[in-house]
């Protein structure tokens, strides 16, 4: 039997009502405004641009106000806008190695060419709690400014191709499958995997990451370069039949360079791992490349040691957030019709259990 | 259809586009005020959209899907017959339009002069801006010198 209910609109709307008294807090303190979180909330914005998939900064923002600073949320909230608005098209692959970098490193090449510039980085420093920032309106201090480079950075693995030391990637220009348009099907090639690990949610590409370092699934990783900066941004527009410059983004890139002993099939050389990530994401890119490494085995010949990270379908299948907690989080949604099913089928097996142990004391 | 490299006027015309397109909306305002009526003929109004932004593997090899940027176009025709286009990143449907205004202004007789009154300031912005973050980032490049070792005395 199927009992349709309703009710609870008036408790709803209350519910709504109180919720937007509580994500305002104490009227006592000033409101915050989108602007201040998009400004210096920034690596909170960044994250909810990558894994909500949609490069805007103000709506991150204002996405994360909404959720009361609930990134996931907000990363919800995203995606669900994103679904309103038509696509244009597809950019051009950027070129990474035009960026104009605020930070580049390389754990590999101390003396690379461009060298090692540390940017706005939590690296060195000492993690602890600086009680001048709960002061407001503290002076700020002026960061110095030096002659920068000119032109473009080379990437840092181009000097190891030399010596053909490392796997090469082919380029090429085909369409890549697309994980917002058709449903994901598996083996995924590794296009599709890596749309799906950019997006995906950090905090689990960064444990499966880990896992790999632990041992499920060692790779070996150096980070061989990561760097943070904006490139531009080009599509065709098919009106003039030419591509134009549509606006630039800031990325952060990740190379690793894998120790490799060879296989049935490649020589002993080394081999890459790459992430590349939305804004200062640095932890989800360096995360996102391990992973991208782990996922390879069966390309480059390995062994499937049975790992998390190996797994295919594990990895990709669970890396979406806004999947997981939709389905997760559904289950506090009223069940009541199939708890009274289940409740239903306890008793009866009760019944029955009752009735053959009785049977079986006569 | 097929896309080639632009001839050289085209060239120019892809560069300002490009600025326009990178400029932040309110300096374009400044820059840029509201036409007088009647206005140019809006052949598509601002549309806001995304543009699905594409990597490529290890940096050099096959694309893959990022992400989408917002994105906004908008074109429009001039009296005089010229047509402007304009896509811009984000949801400002007056940068798009303003930016598509000026792409047309610029293949008519005042191209000169936005050239100077518009594009120069907007390109000096991109310039410092630019050039005050590669100053403070190159501040922060290691300079790195060996010790000497107890052996090498």
């Amino acid at each position: 039997m199927y009992v349709a209910v309703k009710g609870g609109e008036r408790a709803i709307e209350n519910a709504h009502a109180l919720l937007a008294e509580d994500r305002r807090g104490d009227t006592g303190v000033a409101e915050l405004s989108v602007a201040q979180i998009r400004e210096q909330l920034r690596l909170a914005v960044n994250r909810v641009m990558a894994e909500g998939s949609l490069f805007d900064p103000d709506l991150a923002a204002l996405a994360i106000k909404q959720a009361r600073g609930d990134l996931i949320e907000a990363v919800f909230l995203i995606r669900a806008y994103r679904t309103t608005l038509p696509r244009f098209g597809s950019s051009r692959p950027v070129d990474t190695g035009t960026m104009a970098c605020s930070r580049r490193i390389s754990a590999t090449f101390k003396d690379a060419p461009g060298g090692q510039v540390l940017g706005p980085t939590f690296d060195y420093t000492h993690r602890l709690l600086d009680f001048r920032l709960a002061a407001e309106g503290q002076a700020l201090p002026r960061p110095a400014t030096a002659d920068p480079v000119a032109g473009p950075v080379p990437h840092i693995t181009s000097f190891l191709n030399r010596e053909g030391l490392i796997e090469t990637d082919r380029p090429g220009d085909d369409l890549p499958p697309d994980l917002t348009r058709e449903p994901m099907e598996l083996p995924a090639p590794r296009a599709l995997r890596l749309q799906a690990i950019t997006r995906g949610d950090e905090g689990f590409i960064l444990s499966l990451a880990y896992s790999t370092q632990r041992g499920y699934g060692r790779t070996h990783a150096f980070v061989g370069e990561l760097r943070i900066g904006t490139v531009a941004v080009e599509m065709d527009i098919p009106e003039l039949g030419f591509a134009v410059e549509i606006g630039e983004v800031e990325l952060t890139e990740c190379e690793t360079v894998n120790q490799f002993t060879g296989s049935k099939t490649e020589p002993p050389q080394f081999t890459r791992g790459y992430g590349l990530v939305f804004g200062q994401t640095e932890r989800k890119a360096i995360a996102m490349s391990l992973v991208d490494r782990a996922l390879r085995w069966k390309e480059l010949g390995e062994d499937d040691t049975g790992a998390p990270a190996q797994d295919e379908e594990f990895v990709l299948m669970h890396a979406d957030n806004v999947q997981a907690t939709g389905f997760l989080e559904h289950i506090k949604l009223p069940h009541y019709v199939d708890f009274q099913a289940e409740t239903e089928l306890v008793r009866k097996l009760r019944a029955e259990g009752a009735a053959r142990r009785q049977e079986a004391a006569e | 259809m097929t896309f080639s490299v632009p001839p050289p006027d085209l060239q120019d015309r892809r560069t300002w586009m490009g600025l326009l397109a990178r400029a932040r909306p309110e300096r374009l305002a400044e820059l840029v005020p509201d036409e007088p009526d009647p206005g140019p003929v809006i052949l598509r109004q601002p549309e806001i959209g995304t543009v699905m932004v594409q990597g490529r593997i290890g940096a050099a090899g096959s694309p893959f899907n990022l992400g989408e940027m917002t994105v906004t176009r908008c074109s429009l025709r001039l009296e005089s017959g010229a047509v402007g286009h304009a896509h811009v990143q984000g949801r400002s449907k007056d940068h798009a339009r303003r930016a598509a205004l000026v792409d047309a202004l610029m293949q008519t007789g005042r191209a000169a002069q936005l050239r100077r009154d518009v594009l120069e300031p907007l390109l000096r912005d991109e310039a410092d801006r630019r050039r005050a973050r590669a100053e403070k980032a190159a501040a922060t490049k290691v300079e790195f010198f060996t010790l000497v070792r107890g052996e090498d005395r």
